[in-house]
């Protein structure tokens, strides 16, 4: 007997909507029926080819299904996102945000994957949240961690226009949910955009402020389980070099600090490998859209 | 957008107390800056950029925590210029909107936002902001040897466009020869000259900023910076009190009193100077394998950390084409330079 799958749509269906068809379809517990665009493109043209219902009626369109989707992955953009947000909820349909509109709890899935699985509305954060967050959870879980700073750098050509044009979001975002959801009493982000040819893979570096004393062994090996952790859905997670300890210095009011070196290799699904940005995007999503019908799938058990 | 009036015949910007930091490793205090800013006011310089080397909301580990806040430094600058203005710089990604208003608050009139020479499309929001505050903008189109003319001025077309009045050439890794800089003026000037400035910002790795500068002026470039002793990143700035006075040689007017730059110079800056920027092997290595000026102390720091020398680690920062804010890599090509000695 085929094990039941739970019913999902994508609204949005551009580059990272396309990639996150990929990963879906693959999906044991997701059944990806529905794509709505609100134009038609190249998009929606794969999901009919992969067999899948598409449309560009938009939102409209896809609340006329039946069965309605349990769970809607948004690819469009925030301002589209707080526009569809209250009818996927007035339809009960849950909702996993890919846009940064951050309209509900913020989820990194290999952290706090399983604190919001019956949540209306969950947000993926950033790119450099995603690649970052596991890593200062990693420290933070061992040692407090008063302040953690993240350094992200990808290739030009990964970033998009919507990127682009507000990049003090992905900044205040993601510093914020360093903090939040990595479990620092203070964080900050910064992104570089590197346009070197052929495109660099994406670069993360993490630095956590910790105390003089802290267990360096204990942190050193949590990092690595959180690695592990992590590659379970993005396999191209890697870290650089071990952890890096150093001493405390009066700049750094008495504390000492460790370095976390990482490079994020995409699967290369329909975005190439070196956007790892957006792979760990679409694979958070998939992922934590999985954590989410496996509850409801439970739940019905 | 109609082009700003000049004072003079060329406008002199002066950012010791900025590119400065750099050298500083970011610890200015605000008797330095009072006594600069004092120094450089009465010597007539118009504008004084003050604030982290990497722009406001730079204090961080990657770059450096700031000795003072840079808040303090800008408001103490302020309060100190009689005729003078302060500048601030801002690079998108590492500085926001927020950190601007509080510059903006602090007594900064005029921003700087500066981006890699092909980003320049991350820096539309923050004009926007800069010009709703009421602040003069200028914009840096950095390690400005990296791309070509035509398209490094299509890039200050896009600055243009978003609000800005003063693109500049920024040759962040003082890379720039002189036939090259001078191809990257005409196409800037060509492409916006008629409704913006067009400015240069130098860097002394090999030893070109003074000479690039002539060559901008030459060509219609009206704004250029300096520093005093050449205090910035890599082996410095053009210094100002050069440019004073090769420009009075010349017979342009800059407004500046070249006397009392050399007097600010050497009695003002001079003493506090922890290092004074110099063309030495690794600063050289800057210019000719085009590394961000700014990373030397960083390589250097790591160098020390890894036993690999910094020199090497520099010219592998060139070789895979890092750009400015990523400091963090030099710990990653430190870590790797030791792991190769170590297995050969
Ligand atoms: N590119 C990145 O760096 C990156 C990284 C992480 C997250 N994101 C976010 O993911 C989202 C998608 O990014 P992208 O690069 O795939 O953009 P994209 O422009 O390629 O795709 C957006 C798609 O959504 C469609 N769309 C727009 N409004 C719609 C609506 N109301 N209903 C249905 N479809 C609609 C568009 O037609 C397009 O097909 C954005 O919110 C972006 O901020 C982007």
């Amino acid at each position: 007997m085929d094990i039941p799958k739970v019913p999902v749509a994508i609204v949005g269906p551009g580059h990272i909507g396309t990639d996150l068809l990929v990963k879906l379809r693959r999906s044991p517990v997701l059944d990806v029926r529905y794509v709505a665009g609100i134009v038609e493109s190249e998009g929606l043209a794969r999901a009919r080819e992969a067999g899948v219902a598409a449309s560009a009626g938009g939102v409209d369109w896809l609340l006329a299904q039946d069965p309605l989707p349990r769970i809607v992955f948004e690819a469009t953009s925030a301002k589209a996102h707080l526009a569809n947000a209250p009818r996927y909820e007035a339809a009960g349909i849950r909702a996993v945000d890919l846009t940064p509109a951050h309209l509900g709890p913020m989820v990194c899935p290999a952290v706090n994957g399983e604190d919001h699985l019956d949540a209306a509305n969950v947000s993926m954060i950033t790119c450099g949240g995603q690649a970052t967050i596991p890593m200062v959870a990693a420290v933070s879980r061992v040692t407090p961690v008063p302040y953690a700073e993240i350094v992200a750098s990808i290739a030009s050509r990964s970033a998009g226009p919507g990127t682009r044009a507000n990049i003090d979001e992905f900044t205040h975002t993601t510093g914020g949910a360093v903090a939040e959801v990595g479990g620092a009493a203070r964080g900050k982000a910064i992104i570089v955009l590197n346009p070197v040819e052929p495109p660099m893979i994406m670069r993360d570096t993490v630095f956590c402020m910790i105390g003089a004393d802290a267990d360096r062994a204990a942190i050193t090996a949590s990092v690595h389980d959180m690695v592990l952790r992590v590659q379970e859905y993005v396999p191209g997670y890697t870290l650089r070099a071990e952890p890096q300890f150093d001493e405390p210095t009066d700049e750094w009011g008495g504390h000492a600090r460790v370095a976390v070196f990482l490079e994020v290799k995409g699967n290369g699904d329909h975005l190439p490998p070196y956007a790892g940005n957006l792979d760990i995007m679409t694979a958070a999503a998939a992922r934590t859209g999985e954590l989410m019908a496996r509850a409801e799938l439970g739940a019905l058990a | 957008m109609t082009k700003r009036a000049l004072r003079n015949d060329v406008r002199i910007i002066d950012t010791t107390l900025r590119d400065g930091s750099h050298a500083m490793a970011h610890r200015f205090t605000e008797t330095q800056v009072r006594d600069t800013v004092r120094a450089l006011d009465g010597a007539g310089v118009e504008w004084i950029e003050v604030s982290h080397g990497d722009g406001v909301g730079g204090s961080s580990f990657n770059y450096g925590f700031s000795g003072t806040d840079e808040m303090t430094l800008i408001a103490a600058a302020r309060e100190e210029a009689r005729q003078a203005r302060i500048a601030v710089l801002l690079v998108p990604g590492i500085g926001t909107v927020d950190d601007l208003k509080r510059a903006h608050d602090a007594g900064a009139e005029m921003v700087r936002v500066a981006t890699h020479c092909t980003e320049a499309d991350v820096s539309p929001q923050h004009f926007a902001a800069a010009r709703d505050l009421g602040m003069e903008t200028v914009g840096f189109l950095m390690m400005a040897h990296r791309t070509d003319p035509a398209d490094l001025a299509k890039q200050a077309r896009i600055m243009v466009d978003a609000g800005c009045e003063c693109p500049y050439v920024t040759d962040s890794a003082g890379a720039l020869l002189m036939h090259e800089a001078r191809a990257r003026f005409e196409a800037l000037l060509a492409e916006v000259g008629d409704e913006a400035l067009v400015g240069y910002h130098g860097h002394q790795n090999l030893s070109m900023g003074v000479a690039n500068s002539v060559i901008a002026y030459e060509t219609g470039v009206r704004s250029i910076d300096g520093s005093l002793c050449a205090l910035g990143a890599g082996s410095g700035n053009s210094p100002t009190e050069v440019l004073a006075a090769v420009f009075d040689r010349l017979g342009v007017d800059t407004g500046l009193d070249a006397g009392a730059l050399l007097d600010a110079a050497e009695d003002v800056v001079r003493p506090y100077l922890q290092r004074w920027p110099k063309m030495d092997r690794n600063a050289i290595v800057q210019g000719w394998a085009g590394v961000y000026s700014s990373f030397l102390l960083h390589a250097e720091r790591a160098a020390e950390r890894y036993k690999v020398p910094a020199h090497e680690i520099l010219r592998r920062c060139g070789e895979l084409g890092y750009v400015g804010g990523q400091e963090d890599m030099i710990i990653d090509v430190a870590i790797g330079l030791a792991a190769e000695r170590a297995g050969s």
